[in-house]
Formats: C-alpha cells, structure tokens, sequence
C-alpha cells in the first residue's frame, strides 16, 4: 500500500554546456509513494518557485514512457532503478522512506549538457539523417499487401522499432556507444522487404555518422539493453556487425 | 580503409585477434598436458619450436597478434573514456545481469599481459631468444640446462610456491578475459542472436574453465610432483 | 450573417477529390524550388507535409517544440489506424469507412472532407508499409486487423500497442531522409508565438528558440500550422505536458476562425486520477474495449464496500455486475464510440455504482477473455498495456479488472479550413488535430492518426500548391518587413508584461484552477447556468493570471516557466470560447452534451433543424466578446439520423 515518504535528492545543477557544474541538496516531505518520479520533481519545483528559486530543468513530455524524452540517471541507474520504464513511468514506491535520491544528466560526450538535467540528444537526429529511412517519396507505392512478409521477421522488426530514442543506451554504456540505438534501426529495416533493398547502404551511412560524432566503441558490456526501458536486445548490435561487415566485404 | 576507421572494423580486429589468440591458448595447453605425460615428450615438442624458421616465424606471427590485439585495446579504450565524457556519474551502479568482467576487460587485459612478462623472463627468453643468440644452455637455478629441456624449466619454477601462486592469479584473470572475451568476438563478428546468446555464454564459460582449469592443473601438478620429490616417480 | 463558403467542389461524393486534383493549379518543379513553405509541428501531419511537400521540392523549415521531431505527441496513439482496405472480406469499403466517420462524428462533420479522408486511407497503409513500419501481420505473411469502436467492421491497422510511434517514425524517417538531403531545415526546441501577416496573407511566423530564449522571426511563402489540439485547456488530460494551443490561438487572434471549439472528446478508458499532485492522465488503448467488459456492481451496497475496501472486485458475483454498456447498446456493445461510453460511465458514477476510492472509476475486466483465449494470447494482443498499467497502479490486470475513467482525449474543433486545408487567412493551412477536422462532433477512434496522414501526405500537398500557384512571382520576404518587427515587438511587449508581475503563484497552481473550472462547468455535461458560471470564473482567473503570477528567471534564456506562461495565458482565453462555443450550441452531439438536452434515455438529443453549422468564431479584439459565422452543413448525401448503437 502505498504511503507518504520523507526523501532527500541530490540534483546536479549546471547552468550551461561550459560551466561547471556541482549536487545541491534538497528535502521534500509528504511525498505520495502513488506519485511518479516526474510529479515529485513537480513538487520540488513547486517548492523552489515558491522559495524565489529557480526550478530544476529536465526533458519530458508525453510522461507515459513512449516518446523518449525523460531522461534522468537516477541512482546510477538509466531511468532509475525499475526495470522496463522510462523515467515517467518510475513511481515513488521504489523508494523507501528517508533515502536520498541521486540525479544527474545522461553524461556522455555525445549528449552535451544543456542546462541541469537536460542534455542535447540532437546526434541521434543526425544519425538518422544519414540513413535511418527506406529512399520512398510519397505516393507511387505497391499495395500494402503485395510482399507478404513472414509473421517472424516482422515481429522481430517490432521488437527492434520499439525503440523510443531516449539515449539510455549510450548514457549507460561506460563507452559511451550508440551502437543499440543504431543497430535497432538498421535492424529494424535490414528485416523487411522493403527496407532490405539500401540496407548495406544505410548500415554503412549510419555507423560512418555514429562514428563522426565521437561516440564509443561497442565492447559488449549489455548495459544498454539491461537499461533499456524498451527492451531492444544486443541482439539487433550482432545484426549490425553482420550487415556492415558484409556491406564493406562487398565493396 | 573501412578495417581501420570504422568502429565495427576496429572491433572486428579485436576480434579477429582475440579469437587467433585463443587458439594460440588452446594449443599452448595441448603442449603442458603433455608434460603431464611424458617429460620427453614434452621436450621434444620444445626442440620442434626452437630457433626452426617455421617455429620463429610462427612465433612473430604470434607476436603479431598480441601486439595488434593490445595496440588496439589501448587505442579503443582512450577513444571510449574520450566518448564517455569529462563529468563522470557520481553514482553509477552495474546493472543486474552485467558481466563484471565485461566491464573490466581493460584491466584484465593489463594483468594478464603483466604475467605474459613475467612468463616470457622465465621460459621464451631462455628457451628460444637464447637459442636465437646463439646459447645451448642457460642457467636456471644454479644449473645450465639445455635450451630445448622445457620439462626442466617447468619442473624448476613450478617447484616455488610464489610462481605458482602467481601462475594462479593469471589463470583466474585470463578465465575472467575469457569468459567475457569468447562470445563478444563472436558478437563481434556478427554470429549471434538472441538464441545463440546464451549458448555462446554457456560455451564461453565452459571453454575458459576448461582452458584456465587445464593450465592450472598442469602447474599444480608439477609443484605437488615437486614437493614428494622423487619418491612418487 | 455572412455565410462561410468552405470551397467544397461540385459533383457527385465519390468524384470530388479526383475531380478537384485533375483541375487544380499545380507548380512546376522549377518554381518549387523558388518556394518557401514553413510548417509548425512535427507530429503525423507535420512531418508527413513537411517530408511530402520537400520530396516533391518546394523548401521547407520545420518547427518543432521538442528535442526532436520523433517526440510529437501522435507517438502516444497506441491503438491503431483505419483504412477501407477490406482485407478481412468482412464487408468494408470506401463508403462505408465514410458512413461510419460521418454517424460517428453525429452528422457535424463536412461531407465532402469526409469522403475524400476516407478515399485516401487506402493509400496511407501502401505508404507506411513501404517506408518500412512493422504492421502487425498474420501467419500468412498479409496484415492483420482489429476492430474499434464505431464500426461492425475490422479494419483497424496496428503495430501492437505502439502505432501511432511506429507511424511518427515512419513520418519522421521520412523527414529525416529530406533534412539529411538539404531539402528541409530543421528547427528543434522552437515554439511558435505569432504568425506574421502581410498584406492579408500569411507570411512567415515569429517563435521563441526554447534554448536561448531569443526571439527569432521566420518568413516562407505559406505557413501551415500542424500543432495538435487543446485537450491541456483541462489541465489533467492525456496529452503530453507541451501539448499546447497556443498556435491555433495566435492564428485565431491574427483573424483565422476558430471552428466548434466545444468539441472536446473525452476518452472513456483512461487511468483514473489519483492525487492532488498528478500532472498527466494515461490513456489505456480503445483497443482494450475488443476483449475487455466494461462493468460496476449491480447494487449501490456493493460499490460502497468496494470504495470504502471491504470488498474486492473479483468476489462480486456474476448476477451482481452491470455490464451497462451490453445492457444498454446490445449492437454495439462494449464497442460504442467513446462519446458514448463516457457518458455511460459518468452516468454510473454520478449515480453512486462508481468503484476505486474516489468512486470515479468502473472496470474493465479481461477475466472473460482470459478463459476464452488464454492468458498467452491477451497478453500477445496487450501485453505492453497490461504491463503500462501496473507500472503505474501497481496491481496487476490479469487478476483483478483494470479500473478506468473518461478523460480529455482530444479535441475535434481547431482552426477553421476550407477544403483545401486552408484558413480563413490566406496563405495559412491548419493540418491534423490542429484544424476542426473531418470528425465532426466526435472521432472514432484510429480515425486521427488517419486523419493526421492524409493531411499530411495525401491533400495538403497537392492542396497547397493550387494557392502555390499564384504565388511563383513573389520574391522572398525580408524578415526586416515592418509586419515582422510589428509582431515581435508585441511578442516582447507580452513577455515583458509577464515578467515583471512577479506574482506569488507557480503557473501550475493556476492551470490545475482553470483545468477543475473546465472539468466542472464545461466538462462531460454541460448546461447554461455552469457554462455563464465558467465564463464568469474564467474572466477572474485571468486577472488574477495576470497580476499574480510568478516567473522566476530571466527572459533571454531557457526559462521553462516562462514557457508555460505563455501557453497558460492562451489556455485561459481558449477555456472561454469552449464556453462560449457550448453556451451556444443548444443541443447535444457527440462530445458536446448538453444536459437540458437528451433523450428520455439519456442519450444525446440533435437539434438539425437549428445546429447543422460548423460554429467558427471570430477574435474581435482583447476583451471583446468574439462572433460567431456559421458554415453551414448541408447533407447531400447522407440522411441524419439520431445515433443508434443499440440495435
């Protein structure tokens, strides 16, 4: 059943991407376990506008854990220390009367700060830029149902397209590597008829852009797919070393 | 050259290096057991792989791949801290199901490459580097022993309790190497899904139990052999 | 009275889109790329215009208020998306599709849009699988199909409980491909504050870079506008926290009309609120109303030991549950349009058989489904709904029944278009939730991500271009433009004011008073004394907005309260017209109820002979009441009928 909870946080602040920034201490009373992580935050801004203050900064929109732009580290922890959520979806019955609540940034050279607890997760944009589509202008399509495509194939493309581009793979990742979130798209694609045709195409794009905007070598640690609050398997990562790999074979 | 500037192609020399590695292993542990055996068997194997061309250019083959596969740990290791970031977490937790040696690698690799140092002082620099300059014999132990008797030189330091101990210490980091090592070349490489995920571990972990138990078997064996001295043989 | 002419093109139903296309203006592509194009919004309708309109080659700069295109609102649509494929052989076709939008909107929606969205659904699925979006398929390789509220037909798209995601990435990978190629620019992190007129047309727009907080100004040959609905004027809604009105707003106050502002759909099945601090509501997908039963106890006893604890759902028997909505829709079921059955549910709760401790909630049961098809297949159809809900209410909906309640959902009025997409302002295109659409009164559910698609790829491209058209000889615009520096200096003005009340109350607190006024007087049942009421209260709220709010932070920087007071000053104002709007609309029709107006049974009571109009509202000035223009709706092809979901 859930209760009221006494809670103390420790918050990185940090004005903008080059100052530096430090942990300010707040205390928060009468926190309802029933309430989410993001509505306790509610109430420490609330609490800090009131005292003149000004309030803490994190991304979030649609707070029911599909768009992906909730991003805390909590605890040292992608999304907190439950399994399968973003963020918005974390609730306060995680956590125990009297503890002390850690929150920084997704830290990674990828994701500069922008201010507090929000980063710039724009690279991920770029890597889509560079290939993350099937080349089809609109209209002048086939029939939807013209390629029959078998029920596995496009399940597994569905576990691969669940990805919400949150970034906890990279934030979590102790190389700082979007490889599950490039390989989820690659997979994704590289799974269906229609995104097969530039599938070479676009694993070799992608990972050229992954790798232009500095971030990490994979090393197989899976800390991306344990934080994932979608799930996506480094098993999609395996298909991307296999599609690169046969893509550059051939050139 | 895609081999050498992209990151999967950076990984994918990891890999392959990693894998020639392992075979090197498996192949270096067929030769200790049969020391087990027969001692002359033993020597005579280390004869084969003297100062013969073929031995020496295996050898620098070998060399080869040592130096690429920790030239190349060294260099993706300051790319990814460099990927990481300045800020690190405060708090950062290893998540459930996370391989502690996964996210090790680097260290374990720098301690298993310590001993590598330490055993080539021992065995290659007086076997076959003294043979290369020329040498028959080295002393070991206040005795001169002919460079291709390997069965001296592993009864002589297998008889100390400090390289044994040490001897152990490395087996265990290089199992840890291994464990984590063996499926993630294969990832690497692109053989993997989520089936063969948990059968590329449960093989990892029994590949490097076998290898890292073989090793330590042979160690122990000669310093229990060393111990009742010559009236158990 | 002047009478709105809504362009609607002659001949018969079926040949009028075709018609229109074969005769409208087009560019050619050597003008195309003469032309600028801005689009505000990066959802369904937004992203696919913007790829669509870049594809063919016109120059586009998008705006979007996220980190990121993929993070619009139309990711959280989790159900489905229809179409008139007729794959299921079940009896589907271009005008039934039409029939069904049209009865379900309650006869308030335009025939011809109508049709032509129906006409076009076909071609939206050829374009989402083509671009690769994993639609849930059969065995047999072919897609799969559900069915929705509102139809006895399946025709109902999806990707698991995910669609409206995997249609945005679809858009957005679409959008993607046309930034990566230079054809689009990109502006993330941008709010729109005003749209810029110049010589009656519109221009270009002046919006807020949400990171440095600078005012910049934007100019195109043609804006169009794909910026959602109002659904957060309630507060507590399902939409997402920066869902926001405040461009249809600006347009409305830069002369566009504002069309059936009252119609506001609440969702039947959405999570119950439960707290004073709760900032969201979260939909559970319509799709759970295929396998689920809707139900309350029998007896009032019975709910009361239930609210109070003392008993629990599952031990309620059999004989002692009322499956109202069987009990009163037979037809339909538990398959009656949201409308529908979220009056059914407040009519149960305000009669004292509500459940959950506040007695606002009924259930939603699976037990049924459970024994029918087994846990294994419930949980393949819902598993991630299942698994969404317990996250949140910590209990677990494969034992005890999910408890859900109505909640603001979506709003079919918007700004007025014409058939061409166009507002009252030339130039200026409203797209998607933002414009009063093609659901009339109500939507039927999966009809918005159809809706938001079509627009977006299918009629707006080829729409636009027939204003296009005339306008190849039209230099680019200086920003430098008196107008441009007019409206940003106002915008300057307005945030200023803002800045300096420096009031004691956060915008939240002030939001969460306008959102329990909206609720209470011009929520699920309305009637003239609540409404004048909330008029009443509103036009308080807005003093005490304006002179007693506290922003801290500065201006020229990232100031997210600043932000919110921005979009809470154009909330308030819009609360008012939704009042206005259902004051004036003496009848009831789908999400409009009006409680001096209903049936003996209860149900909504049209009055066509007085309401047959689309209200479209025009701003006459700060504090000035506006005036309403009607267009009216003539049904030449469908009779109106009263809705009948019974038999």
């Amino acid at each position: 059943m859930d209760k009221n909870i006494n809670i103390t946080l420790k918050v990185w602040r940090q004005k903008g991407p080059r100052e530096k920034g430090a942990f300010e201490t707040y205390k928060l009373a009468n926190i309802s376990q029933g309430s989410s992580f993001l509505e306790m935050l509610d109430i420490l801004n609330e609490q800090l506008i009131n005292e003149g203050k000004e309030p803490v900064v994190f991304d979030h929109d649609c707070r029911e854990g599909i768009c992906g732009m909730c991003s805390l580290y909590i605890n040292g922890h992608a999304h907190g220390p439950d399994t399968s959520v973003t963020t918005c979806q974390l609730h306060m019955r995680r956590f125990n009367d009297g503890d002390t609540i850690t929150i920084e940034p997704w830290r990674s050279a990828g994701f500069p700060v922008i201010r507090d607890l929000m980063v710039d997760r724009s690279a991920y944009d770029k890597i889509m830029q560079a290939g993350g589509f099937v080349s089809v202008n609109t209209g002048g399509v086939p029939d939807a149902n013209a390629i029959p495509i078998p029920k596995k194939d496009a399940d597994l493309a569905m576990d691969a397209a669940a990805c919400i581009g949150c970034g906890a793979c990279a934030a979590a990742c102790k190389n700082g590597s979007a490889m599950l979130f490039v390989s989820a798209k690659v997979s994704q694609l590289a799974l269906l008829p229609q995104g097969r045709v530039e599938a070479a195409r676009r694993a070799k794009a992608m990972v050229a852009k992954m790798d232009e905007l500095g971030f990490g070598n994979c090393t197989n640690t899976r800390a991306c797919e344990m934080e994932c609050p979608k799930d996506i398997s480094v098993s999609n990562i395996a298909r991307l070393n296999r599609e690169f790999i046969s893509a550059k074979l051939k050139d | 050259m895609w081999l050498l500037n992209s990151s999967i192609g950076k990984k994918l020399i990891m890999s392959i290096s990693g894998l020639f590695l392992i075979l090197f292993l498996v192949f270096h542990l067929c030769m200790n057991i049969a020391a087990v055996f027969s001692e002359e068997a033993y020597n005579m194997i280390c004869a084969f792989l003297g100062s013969n061309w073929y031995a020496v250019a295996g050898t620098l083959v070998l060399a080869a791949g040592f130096i690429v596969h920790i030239v190349y740990a060294i260099f993706l290791t300051l790319e990814n801290r460099k990927a990481r970031g300045n800020d690190r977490y405060a708090v950062n937790v290893r998540p459930k199901n996370v391989e502690w040696s996964s996210q090790n690698m680097f260290v374990l690799g720098l301690i298993v490459l310590g001993f590598l140092v330490l055993h080539f002082s021992q065995f290659w620099y007086k076997m076959m580097f003294a043979e290369l300059t020329g040498h028959h014999e080295v002393e070991l132990g206040g005795q001169m022993v002919g460079t291709t008797m390997g069965a001296e030189f592993i009864k002589y330091y297998f008889s100390q309790l400090w390289i044994v101990i040490a001897y152990l210490a490395w087996y265990t980091a290089l199992w840890f190497h291994l464990t984590h090592g063996f499926w993630s070349a294969l990832q690497t490489i692109g053989w993997n899904n989520t089936i063969w995920m948990n059968r590329w571990k449960v093989i990892s972990d029994i590949f490097a139990t076998v290898v890292c138990l073989g090793f330590a078997f042979v160690t122990i064996f000669f310093y229990l052999k060393s111990l009742c001295g010559s009236a158990c043989c | 009275m002047t009478k709105i002419d809504s362009k609607t093109p002659q001949g018969p139903l079926a040949e009028k889109w075709t018609n229109y296309k074969a005769h409208q203006k087009l560019v050619n592509p050597a003008n195309k790329r003469r032309l600028d194009v801005i689009v505000v919004g990066t959802g369904l309708a937004g992203a696919s215009a913007a790829a669509s309109l870049a594809e063919m080659g016109f120059n586009v700069l998008n705006f979007c208020i996220q980190d990121s295109p993929r993070r619009a609102h139309s990711i959280a649509a989790q159900g489905g998306i229809n179409a008139a494929k007729n794959y299921q052989n079940d009896g589907d076709s271009v005008y039934r599709l039409f029939y069904d939008t049209i009865k379900g909107g309650d006869y308030r929606a335009r025939e011809a849009n109508v049709y032509r969205l129906a006409e076009v659904s076909n071609s939206i699925i050829d374009q989402c699988v083509a671009q690769g979006v994993p639609f849930a398929r059969e065995y047999g390789g072919l897609l799969d199909n559900r069915s929705f509220g509102g139809a006895q037909v399946s025709r109902t798209f999806y990707a698991r409980g995910q669609t409206g995601q995997q249609l945005l990435l679809g858009a957005y990978s679409a959008l993607s491909r046309q930034i990566g190629l230079g054809k689009v620019k990109m502006y993330n992190r941008h709010e729109m504050l005003d749209v810029v007129i110049i010589d009656g047309r519109a221009r270009g727009i002046i919006t807020r870079n949400l990171i440095t907080g600078k005012i910049e100004r934007y100019s195109a040959h043609a804006v169009v506008i794909g910026t959602g609905g109002y659904s957060n004027t309630f507060f507590l809604s399902t939409n997402a926290m920066t869902s926001n009105g405040s461009a249809a707003w600006q347009c409305y106050k830069k002369g566009a009309y504002f069309a059936n502002p009252c119609m506001c759909q609440i969702h039947p099945t959405c999570i119950p609120v439960h707290g004073e601090f709760q900032s969201k509501l979260t939909l559970m997908s319509e799709s759970l109303r295929n396998d689920g039963r809707i139900w309350v106890p029998k007896n009032k006893k019975d709910a009361e030991a239930i609210r109070t604890g003392k008993l629990k759902p599952t031990e309620i028997k059999e004989e002692d549950r009322d499956y109202y909505l069987e009990r009163r829709y037979p037809a339909f079921g538990n398959l009656v349009p949201r409308d529908v059955a979220s009056r059914a549910a407040k009519e149960r709760c305000d009669a004292g058989y509500g459940v959950g401790t506040t007695g606002l909630a009924v259930y939603l049961d699976f037990a049924d489904a459970i024994n029918r098809l087994g846990k294994n297949v419930v949980e393949q159809r819902y598993g991630n709904l299942f698994q969404m809900y317990e996250k949140i209410v910590d209990d677990n909906p494969y034992e005890t029944p999910m408890m859900i309640f109505p909640a603001l959902h979506y709003t079919m009025g918007g700004i007025w278009v014409d058939y061409e997409l166009m507002t009252s302002i030339p130039g200026l295109f409203a797209i998607g939730e933002a414009n009063f659409s093609d659901h009339g009164a109500n939507r039927l559910g999966a009809s918005a991500l159809m809706q938001g698609l079509a627009d977006g790829y299918f009629v707006l491209p080829y729409t636009i271009q027939n204003y296009l058209a005339d306008q190849i000889q039209v230099p680019r615009f200086s920003t430098d433009l008196p107008e441009f520096k007019d409206a940003e200096k106002q915008i300057n003005e307005r945030i200023d004011r803002l800045m300096k009340i420096k009031g004691k109350r956060s915008v939240d607190t002030i939001h969460k008073e306008l959102g329990h006024i909206m609720w209470d007087f011009v929520g699920m049942g309305r009637d003239e004394a609540g409404l004048k009421t909330a008029i009443e209260k509103l036009r308080t709220l807005k003093k005490e907005f304006w002179s007693n709010v506290r922003i801290p932070g500065k201006a020229e920087d990232l100031n997210v309260e600043l932000e919110k007071a921005l979009r809470l000053a154009d909330f308030i104002e819009l609360g008012e017209l939704i009042a206005h709007d259902a004051l004036d609309r003496e009848e009831s029709c789908g999400g409009h109820f009006r409680i001096e107006h209903q049936t003996e049974e209860g149900e909504a009571l049209r009055h066509d002979d007085k309401f047959a109009y689309v209200s479209c509202w025009q701003y006459q000035g700060e504090d000035k009441d506006p005036v309403m223009l009607k267009e009216p709706l003539d049904y030449e092809f469908v009779v109106r009928q009263q809705r009948n979901y019974k038999n």
